[in-house]
């Protein structure tokens, strides 16, 4: 792409154009990011709503869909309070790491075969490296705002990211195992359109790191069952306490960005991230050069947004863990697991050179019977649903 | 954005720029969840299923330093008047207040013990108050649409 552009404008020297284009890029990326996190907040509101039998906002916009605008402008406008015994170089530089470790991850994080930031062959080394910048900020924002509070909220989050970052780590592993790269294009490219070709069903052992990495992607992203850092019954709002306006804004910013990244990472390393099957690629190719990345972009969108709506219905369903279950989760369970899926993985693979379709299939089977079971469980609950007179009274 | 506060003056542009942040403004009011007595919990409710508040995208943050709104929920004490003076000085600007039941507004039942403050206006400003012992939650929503009312004629950037 950088030498297409440098011939473009040949008066220009080739690192302004490289520049330039890193620019656009970034850009871009962030202007996604915060497509995703505002709207998003919106929809997770809606949806919380829904499970407490409320409605969520329906003022601002139509059914409330220009909340989160409202929400944004309003904290820009906002007195920004730097409390006076505050250390307060750290308490300014704090939400930024917060906000950077989360955008980082979205360089590599591909939305088709061609778009993506900068496909690194580390890509996935980096993707856990740049995640790690959040813990800082969050020590940073609890210790600088010199609080009892959010001290304690800064200490549960290092204690909680630190420990579920070796589960989360050793579940990639496994794909990385299977695919023989850290390159996300390649790992996608690895995996095929049908179920049978992801990741996530070619042996129980990858399943198991599957299941691994949503939980502890859940926790790394400070989400409920796992949002002991911001524990609005024990701590009064975790680190965050005495953030106001804008500054409180990046770490809001920071928690709804974290869903894209969980979704994607899960999308794309265990789901077959953008791969579409062949029928429809050649149906695409022949209408232009563009509608197969539309194709892979819609389906890649699709697989990561069952994810997103997957994790806000857990976080308004399950209740908070406790500190020692907490602790107890990531290293009596998950991180054992995570070890014996590394090693069944490989052997699976030596055993089955070629992978075993039964076990596939079964796999594939079962999570679909699962899948079903829930939704008849959701019809059947619709049955005790009494009229909608006394909702429509409110609305 | 706080140094322009009540700075620009007024014309055309100014004037439609202040309609657009204050409807911003008041469709966002975080309230802090603060309560003291029994009008706590018709605050609770108003919240809750039956008279949902986050449809006004008002939502509770725990915490001064993120609301906007202070509702005066319950009789003051003396002793909890200074604490509530305080965390109403640890609100960023703008900040409003509603005084809700007759306790906030004038004391109230307890008007006459020695201890209850007279009406939480003798130590903060106090924007909307709402009356009844307890207000029902329909009440409070009333004094939340009041409030926005007097919100969006506010000037924000003018003098």
């Amino acid at each position: 792409m950088i030498q297409q552009l440098s011939l473009l404008f040949p008066m220009l020297p080739m690192w302004l154009v490289q520049a330039i284009w890193c620019g656009v890029v970034a850009v871009l990326l962030l202007t996604f990011f915060s497509l995703f996190a505002g709207p998003v907040s919106w929809l997770e509101r809606r949806i919380a709503g829904r499970i407490m039998s409320r409605i969520g906002p329906n003022r601002v916009g139509p059914q409330g869909i220009i909340q989160w605008l409202a929400d944004g402008v309003k904290n820009f406008l906002k007195e920004d309070l730097i409390p006076r015994d505050a250390d307060k170089i750290l308490f300014r530089f704090a939400p930024y790491p917060v906000f950077l470790g989360v955008t980082l991850t979205l360089v590599t994080l591909p939305f088709s075969s061609l778009l993506i930031g900068a496909d690194l062959n580390v890509g996935l080394l980096y993707i856990v490296g740049a995640w790690g910048l959040v813990v800082i900020g969050l020590i940073a924002a609890g210790w600088s705002s010199n609080n009892k509070w959010t001290l304690l909220g800064g200490m549960r989050s290092a204690a909680q990211m630190i420990s579920y970052e070796i589960p989360l780590v050793l579940s990639l592993l496994v794909v990385v195992l299977m695919s023989g790269s850290l390159s996300l294009q390649t790992i996608i490219s690895s995996q095929g359109a049908s179920p049978v070709e992801w990741f996530i069903f070619s042996n129980p052992f990858a399943f198991i790191a599957f299941v691994i990495f949503m939980i502890s992607a859940v926790a790394e992203g400070n989400r409920t069952p796992f949002d002991l850092p911001e524990a609005e019954s024990e701590l009064v709002a975790g680190y965050n306490t005495e953030y106001s306006g804008m500054r409180f804004l990046f770490f809001f910013f920071a928690e709804w960005g974290n869903l894209y990244v969980i979704g994607a990472l899960a999308a794309s390393l265990f789901l077959g991230g953008w791969q579409i099957p062949a029928g429809w690629r050649n149906f695409a190719s022949a209408q232009g050069p563009i509608l197969p990345h539309v194709f892979e972009v819609l389906m890649f969108q699709l697989k990561t947004w069952i994810w997103v709506l997957l994790i806000i219905q857990l976080r308004w369903t399950l209740p908070r863990l406790r500190v020692d279950q907490l602790m107890k989760v990531s290293w009596k369970y998950l991180t054992p697991f995570a070890f014996v899926s590394i090693v069944g993985t490989g052997l699976w693979m030596v055993v089955f050179p070629e992978g075993w379709l039964f076990m596939k299939y079964l796999l594939l089977f079962s999570m679909l019977a699962v899948i079903g079971y829930f939704v008849w469980r959701a019809i059947w609950q619709l049955r005790f649903t009494k009229s909608k007179a006394d909702f429509k009274l409110i609305v | 954005m706080l140094t322009l506060y009540k700075q620009l003056p007024n014309f055309i542009l100014t004037t439609k720029l202040d309609e657009l942040l204050n409807w911003c403004r008041k469709s966002s009011v975080w309230y802090m969840l603060f309560a003291t007595a029994c009008c706590g919990i018709e605050l609770m409710q108003t919240g809750g299923p039956r008279c949902d508040w986050d449809r006004f995208g008002a939502v509770p943050r725990s915490t001064p330093r993120q609301s906007d709104l202070m509702i005066i929920a319950g009789t003051i004490s003396y002793k909890m008047a200074v604490c509530t003076r305080r965390l109403y000085d640890q609100m960023p600007d703008p900040k409003y207040v509603i005084a809700m039941g007759s306790c906030a507004n004038c004391g109230g039942l307890f008007k006459h013990s020695y201890s209850v403050l007279k009406g939480i206006d003798k130590v903060m400003p106090v924007d909307i108050y709402v009356p009844g012992c307890p207000p029902r939650p329909e009440a409070l929503t009333d004094g939340l649409l009041k409030l926005q009312e007097k919100m969006q004629k506010e000037k924000f950037l003018r003098s």
